[in-house]
């Protein structure tokens, strides 16, 4: 039972190197591939290249707005096809807006976190072979390209007063419906359908690899945080998601084929949308920030040489987290004419989610206390993470007041929040989470010195974009306008800077991996030292093609926090 | 604020006065009635004189005057951080008393509890830094528990929520009175891409509001992107019955220093009340993403002292509420006269 070599005897028949690194050819490997490292890396790619197509999309937004006026708009409407109008310029505005949430979310974080890294870390940490369905794993990896696709085409088609859909990422009715002609938006909502699906199928995946799939002795409660953080993760995903599904398949009849569910003209209601929407947008926002919770801790843990610290705390505070992530939703929708009571409701229970939060802010601060900290690439990121989502976090707290709200809704405020915890939390947990397993995804050693230059440019440069668009919500500036009085010029201006800064930072990182792949030094099984304790660390770098023929037994004389076999 | 609601109750009370005047003639109990037209005239003291002409004025549907209101540099619009750094910073100075409320709100309660929480955790991480580096620090500990820390870190959140939660509670309640009877109601309806301001107590005045160019803005001393062609002209310091709504998509009418926002949906009228303490010119804009140009679609509510607020009534055509009565029974009286 505890081998599974038995069953690849197909292979050995013809082959005579190690078993475990037979690789199929170029074509099966990476197009039909079954291998949940294979099928992590190709994610990872893949979100890297999103990441690169919406990046430079917020680029294009910065620099028009660093000053009042339009001043690119018109080009690239016209570069996409569009006509010469002033209108078609606007349109491709919220095209832009639209283009950058959706790629950020959906193909960028989302496929990062739980397709990149919880591909290849959670079956190599719960010490199993693959994930429980591999074909079903690959089937999601494409479905989730298709859903590029689909957007990236919708941006050629008209969608409106020009090409491509400008409806936002929330694609609320009526705008997304009666509002927005042309086949843009049905392309935009195909793409959510098909990256939904990817997704359900992922979650589906790792639940059942979680639950079925540890190795003996590995209980519930001795799986490392990021698992934990993926399973929490994963049951988000195959709850909220259905409701977005549902949701926009409403929105795709009432576009095509004479419903009304959100047209008052026919009984609908256009503030349905918002509550199907934000009850899958809410548990959306948890879904990408929970994996890089997980990854915090784990590098915190590693890089402070101690385990981590409250280790049931920590699990449980994502549980809490999850489950109050699916009762909050309607924050988002304070300003829609929510009666008295219900938005009082929505405030209290907002806040509630700081105090789960508040527990994993100091249980990290907790663990590095009495540590022997090394300061290391993936340490530097979880820090700066810490710090920077503690900040994103409390004006979280500002605007779960209904009261507020109503005057920073739909304010730069709001931008500026949702980065804070975003583009500083999920993306810093990314990098950190990145420069902790290049290693063992390489077999290759980055440079500390690029890594820690891209930190602390890439650090200014988010703070110089997003902290003073704190100061222009205040004042009064909207969300999603290209254009805005001359008052608001010099926030605007700064913050156009603060891209140049983050955008070269990038250099640094791409930089980094490039002479990691050619001139890196070679990685050891574990090059982090003691305090990396998790399963993967105990293979080599990179781990064989196939792992864990013989599975490693967890035995209850280990301390839960330390996850490999007592005879590692 | 009282005075003024009194003054605008008087006026009222005078053009219904008024009204009952003309009837009088063909009333077999108008005897009474130019007596109390002198009751009510001898009450109105003299500054509100001209007002009640105004009125009286209304009801005969004769032309009112009215003159925009300029701008004052900083009030009800945003300030650039060339004008001063620190109002660039923060939310616009408040005209209204929830408005009031709400930013000593947030001001003396959220202000300083994020900032404490941010900085704890900032001095607890660079104090890490410093004293468990692997240099200071070469062997770590191994604690891994301590409920009574855990537990301590899990309630005082709890209590500062709950600190947070009282005013935050109280704010939502004010903001959600219900607007008294007589409230003077707006309608404000979003379109793509203006907005439409409707008075139905004061003879369905309509007002179409679209933005001016920045060259027509700049000719009017107004900042460009938020003056408007007609504004929302309302009294100061009288409950307002706002209702919002639209006809295409959803649109929000947002006025930041007034704190206030209020989505317009197709399909559902919303309604809130506003009191605004004192006359002026406050600018607000879109904010909800609605179609191409969202961001050209602003809002301009200019608060007059009621009695000018009647001027400009009259001037756009309509009547003040009571000489709205008043005027069908003069068509009457024409009608009867002519027979």
């Amino acid at each position: 039972m505890a081998t599974t070599a038995e069953g690849f005897d197909i292979h050995d028949a013809h082959d005579a190197h190690d078993h475990a690194d037979h690789k199929p050819g170029f074509f099966a490997r990476w197009f039909m591939s079954t291998n949940h490292k294979d099928i992590g890396t190709m994610y990872l790619i893949f979100a890297i290249i999103a990441g690169i197509v919406g990046g430079a999309i917020s680029g294009i937004m910065r620099v028009e707005l660093a000053e009042p006026g339009i001043q690119y708009l018109g080009w690239w409407a016209q570069l996409m096809g569009g006509a010469d109008d002033i209108n078609t310029a606007l349109h491709m505005w919220n095209v832009f807006i639209t283009a950058h949430g959706l790629i950020m979310v959906f193909f960028m974080v989302m496929p990062a976190m739980i397709g990149g890294f919880g591909n290849w870390f959670v079956p190599l940490m719960i010490g199993a072979p693959d994930m429980a369905f591999p074909r079903m794993n690959n089937v999601s990896f494409w479905l989730t390209v298709a859903g590029f696709f689909s957007l990236l085409f919708s941006l050629f088609v008209p969608g409106g007063s020009g090409p491509g859909a400008g409806t936002g990422w929330t694609v609320y009715a009526p705008l997304s419906t009666s509002g927005s002609v042309g086949p843009a938006v049905d392309f935009a909502i195909f793409s959510l359908h098909l990256a939904g699906a990817g997704s359900i199928l992922g979650a589906t995946n790792f639940i059942t690899t979680i639950f079925n799939m540890r190795a003996p002795g590995m209980t519930l409660h001795k799986m490392p945080l990021f698992v934990w953080s993926v399973l929490v993760t994963a049951f988000l995903l195959l709850l909220a998601l259905p409701v977005l599904a549902a949701a926009i398949t409403m929105l795709l009849t009432d576009r095509n084929f004479g419903t009304t569910f959100f047209d008052p003209a026919g009984g609908g209601d256009p503030v349905l949308y918002q509550h199907l929407f934000w009850f899958f947008g809410h548990p959306e926002v948890y879904i990408m920030i929970l994996p890089g919770f997980g990854m915090i801790s784990q590098i915190v843990a590693t890089f402070s040489k101690k385990p981590v610290f409250g280790y049931l705390g920590m699990a449980y505070a994502m549980v809490a987290i999850g489950v109050v992530g699916f009762i909050v939703w309607a924050h988002h929708m304070y300003t829609v004419g929510l009666d008295v009571n219900t938005k009082m409701y929505f405030t209290a229970a907002t806040m509630v989610i700081a105090v789960p939060t508040g527990v994993k802010i100091f249980s990290w601060i907790a663990t590095m206390w009495g540590g022997s900290i090394s300061f290391k690439s993936p340490m530097v990121w979880a820090m700066g993470f810490i710090f920077l989502f503690t900040v994103g976090g409390v004006t979280g707290v500002v605007l779960a007041n209904g009261g507020i709200d109503d005057n920073l809704h739909d304010t730069y405020y709001v931008v500026a929040h949702f980065h804070y915890v975003l583009s500083m939390g999920a993306v810093f947990s990314l990098f950190a989470g990145f420069y902790y397993w290049f290693p063992k995804m390489s077999g290759r050693m980055h440079s500390e010195f690029l890594s820690h230059l891209h930190f602390w440019t890439f650090f200014v440069g988010v703070n110089v974009i997003f902290f003073p668009q704190h100061f222009l919500g205040m004042q009064g500036m909207p969300r999603r306008y290209p254009d805005y009085p001359q008052a608001f010029q010099f926030w605007h201006e700064v913050s156009t800077y603060g891209y140049y800064i983050m955008a070269g930072s990038m250099v640094f990182f791409f930089v980094n991996i490039g002479y990691a792949l050619v001139a890196g030094r070679k990685a050891g099984a574990n090059p982090w030292g003691e305090g990396a304790t998790t399963l993967e660390w105990t293979l080599p770098s990179p781990p064989p093609y196939h792992q864990f023929e013989t599975l490693p037994v967890i035995t209850d004389a280990h301390d839960y926090h330390d996850h490999r076999p007592a005879t590692a | 604020m009282g005075q003024m609601h009194t003054r605008m109750k008087l006026a009222t009370l005078a053009a219904l006065a008024a009204g009952l005047a003309l009837l009088a003639p063909i009333t077999a109990t108008a005897q009474d009635a130019p007596a109390a037209v002198e009751t009510a005239a001898a009450q109105v003291a003299a500054p509100d004189a001209a007002m009640v002409e105004s009125v009286t004025d209304a009801a005969n549907a004769t032309g009112g005057s009215y003159t925009p209101m300029a701008p004052t540099k900083g009030k009800g619009m945003p300030t650039s951080f060339q004008d001063d750094p620190m109002k660039s910073l923060t939310f616009q100075d408040q005209y209204s008393d929830n408005g009031k409320y709400a930013l000593w709100m947030h001001n003396d309660i959220l202000m300083p509890v994020i900032t404490a929480i941010s900085l704890l955790v900032l001095g607890l991480l660079l104090y890490v830094v410093m004293r468990f580096n692997r240099t200071r620090n070469p062997v770590a500990s191994k604690t891994t528990h301590n409920t009574m820390i855990e537990v301590i870190w899990t309630i005082v959140p709890v209590i500062i929520l709950v600190v947070i939660a009282v005013p935050s509670i109280t704010l939502l309640a004010r903001q959600y009175e219900t607007p008294p009877e007589d409230a003077v109601t707006i309608k404000a309806t979003g379109y793509q891409w203006y907005w439409g301001y409707t008075y139905p107590d004061h003879g369905e005045i309509e007002v179409i509001s679209n933005m001016l160019s920045p060259e027509e803005a700049l000719k009017r001393g107004e900042p460009g992107q938020l003056a408007v062609d007609n504004r929302m002209v309302v009294p100061a310091g009288v409950p307002l019955r706002i209702q919002t709504t639209a006809t295409d998509v959803i649109h929000a009418f947002a006025v930041p220093s007034l704190w206030f926002k209020m989505d317009a949906v197709p399909g559902r009228l919303n309604e809130k009340l506003l009191t605004i303490n004192e006359p002026g010119l406050y600018y607000g804009q879109c904010s909800e993403l609605c179609g191409a140009r969202h961001g050209y679609m602003p809002i301009a509510v200019e608060a007059l002292p009621p009695a000018e607020f009647a001027e400009w009534v009259k001037s756009q055509g309509g009547t003040m509420p009571g000489a709205e009565e008043a005027a069908p029974a003069a068509d009457q009286v024409a009608a009867l006269t002519a027979r």
